[in-house]
């Protein structure tokens, strides 16, 4: 008899589960507030156009916390910094969508082969290394952990601080500077904050799929309602559905959190998208589409 | 200063402005005084400066000299006694967004703070979507309305103030003939029911030439500002334009033609 190529109780299992969840309630609380905040940015980073932005802001703080590793500093501050900084660069030389794209498109691969020489250079515990770009929540130590909340509460706090600013200069950047509209103060605000919690996905998720939880969500929910307060409500929802769903089913089994959580974000999209399209259909055959021109 | 005085004072008073971009000066010397109630167009090739002229009004760019106040105080940034209406641009069809919160903008949308609506935000944005002939399709998502249609929002979001000046930059670009008719009659409302004065920008004078009180032409950093009739003469412009231009008429349309052609790749027009 063939031996099976894996044991469906690596998958799951839910022995002594009750513990398991009490030991890491940290870690989930981590990524409940993670997935909150990652699906209310993710509204801004869409309405904004920054998706390919939040992916080189990932890879630097990778680099970052890469190369706190190697030196002996704190991983988490190292991921900060690199992310901070490219955020900051990609604000202040990337105002139009074209320059962006090119400066993350430069940033990018750079920040990921520095990352991986430091990674390379460094010959700690192996384990560290993966869980930079997959992610491994469970294996962030505890004040770690309360950094990575307290950061994502600032976020938020920032985000509903200036939530009706950024929303105008997210639409219409040139009518929000003719209403008074600090638009650079608000662009370069935003960017910061997106750092901050890119930086906080990186741990929980890995670097090379923060955009599971700040892109997907939102995307998701702007595929089926466009409501002021539906769809960020939603985003966050979704957001946080993904997280600690991820985050549970991985307790049960002996595979990373990642995986679970990218799926889970993938088949709420998934979802969404098949609903809409069933929307159209529906109101296409049922009622005549409304008059797109006005009588003058 | 009486209520009464502050309503006759004139809106807009620019003296002796001059505005230079880099090394090379777009216009100076210009003076022009704005009074309550009168519509005045700015025509002028592209990269004349036309859209800095508004920049500077509202604040947003320095002038190199001169001054410009409005209703009476120089200029700030925000100032809500002006309402700016930008050029018709499609919104991304997936914009999440419904009609009504583009115009709540205006309302709510320069306050930092926690996003709690006040009372009687509600009211104003449905008299403001009312306003522009908007509240039927009030609720539906903005990205999938016509270009007309997202452009009586931006009016209607910029009239949120009840502004006594519009800065109009190009308003009608991009919509079809009876959108434009259209959008023109909501302004001009505004013009006659309350009195503002409208700083209308465009290449095309034709769709609002009747309703027009003076024309501010500008071209090669020289202007002429007159009436449509003063102005808008083959003379007058070819003068200004310093090469033969000439202006027809086919039936009530005008047509310049022989203008030359504006400096390549000068796109500020269409920039911040």
């Amino acid at each position: 008899m063939i031996a099976p190529l894996f044991d469906w109780s690596d998958v799951f299992s839910f022995q002594d589960y009750g513990a398991l969840v009490a030991l890491l309630a940290n870690s989930i609380i981590a990524g409940a507030v993670l997935g909150v905040v990652g699906g209310l940015i993710g509204v801004f980073v869409m309405q904004r156009d920054l998706a390919f932005a939040v992916h080189g802001v990932s890879e630097l703080s990778f680099a970052g916390a890469a190369a706190a590793l190697l030196f002996g500093g704190s991983v988490v501050a190292g991921s900060l910094a690199g992310a901070l900084i490219a955020a900051i660069l990609i604000g202040i030389l990337g105002s139009k969508a074209r320059d962006r794209n090119s400066i993350v498109g430069v940033l990018m691969p750079f920040g990921l082969g520095l990352g991986i020489l430091f990674l390379s250079l460094y010959d700690g515990r192996s384990a560290n290394r993966f869980s930079l770009l997959t992610g491994q929540i469970v294996s962030v130590s505890s004040p770690d952990l309360g950094w990575l909340i307290g950061i994502s509460v600032i976020v938020l706090a920032g985000l509903l601080l200036m939530w009706n600013p950024l929303r105008f200069d997210s639409l219409d950047a040139v009518a929000a500077s003719a209403r008074g509209i600090p638009t650079r103060f608000v662009s370069l605000a935003f960017m910061v904050l997106l750092g901050l919690i890119v930086a906080v996905s990186v741990h929980i998720i890995g670097a090379l799929l923060v955009m599971a939880l700040l892109v997907t969500p939102a995307a998701a929910a702007m595929r089926v309602t466009a409501g002021p307060l539906a769809v960020p409500l939603l985003a966050a929802l979704f957001g946080f559905v993904s997280a600690v769903g991820g985050i549970l089913l991985a307790l049960a089994g002996t595979l990373p959190v990642s995986p679970y959580i990218t799926t889970i974000s993938f088949l709420i999209y998934a979802g969404c998208w098949i609903v809409q399209r069933v929307r159209a259909r529906v109101r296409r055959t049922d009622t005549p589409r409304p008059g797109t021109t006005l009588p003058a | 200063m009486s209520a009464r005085n502050a309503e006759r004072a004139p809106v807009l008073e620019i003296g002796g402005a001059a505005l230079r971009r880099g090394e090379r000066e777009l216009w100076s010397g210009l003076n022009l005084t704005v009074e309550p109630g009168e519509f005045i167009a700015v025509l002028g090739p592209s990269g004349s400066g036309k859209t800095t002229l508004l920049r500077a009004i509202l604040g947003l760019q320095p002038l190199s000299a001169g001054s410009i106040q409005v209703a009476g105080r120089g200029v700030q940034r925000g100032n809500p006694r002006i309402g700016y209406i930008p050029q018709q641009r499609p919104l991304p069809p997936d914009t999440s967004m419904r009609a009504r919160d583009v115009v709540a903008l205006g309302v709510s949308g320069t306050r930092f703070g926690l996003p709690i609506p006040r009372r009687g935000d509600r009211e104003r944005v449905d008299a403001l979507l009312e306003g522009v002939g908007a509240s039927h399709f009030a609720d539906r998502r903005v990205g999938l309305l016509s270009g007309g249609e997202q452009q009586r929002l931006r009016v209607g979001q910029a009239l949120a103030d009840e502004p006594t000046l519009l800065l109009c930059d190009e308003p009608l670009s991009n919509l079809d003939l009876a959108n434009q008719v259209g959008v023109t009659e909501i302004i001009d409302r505004q013009r006659r029911e309350r009195d503002a004065a409208v700083l209308f920008v465009t290449h095309d004078i034709n769709p609002i030439l009747g309703r027009v009180d003076r024309i501010l032409y500008i071209a090669g950093g020289r202007f002429v500002l007159g009436t449509p009739d003063e102005v808008l003469q083959s003379r007058v412009l070819t003068d200004l334009y310093g090469t033969p231009v000439f202006v027809l008429r086919a039936g009530d349309r005008l047509v310049v033609v022989g203008v030359p052609d504006a400096e390549p790749h000068h796109d500020h027009e269409d920039e911040a």
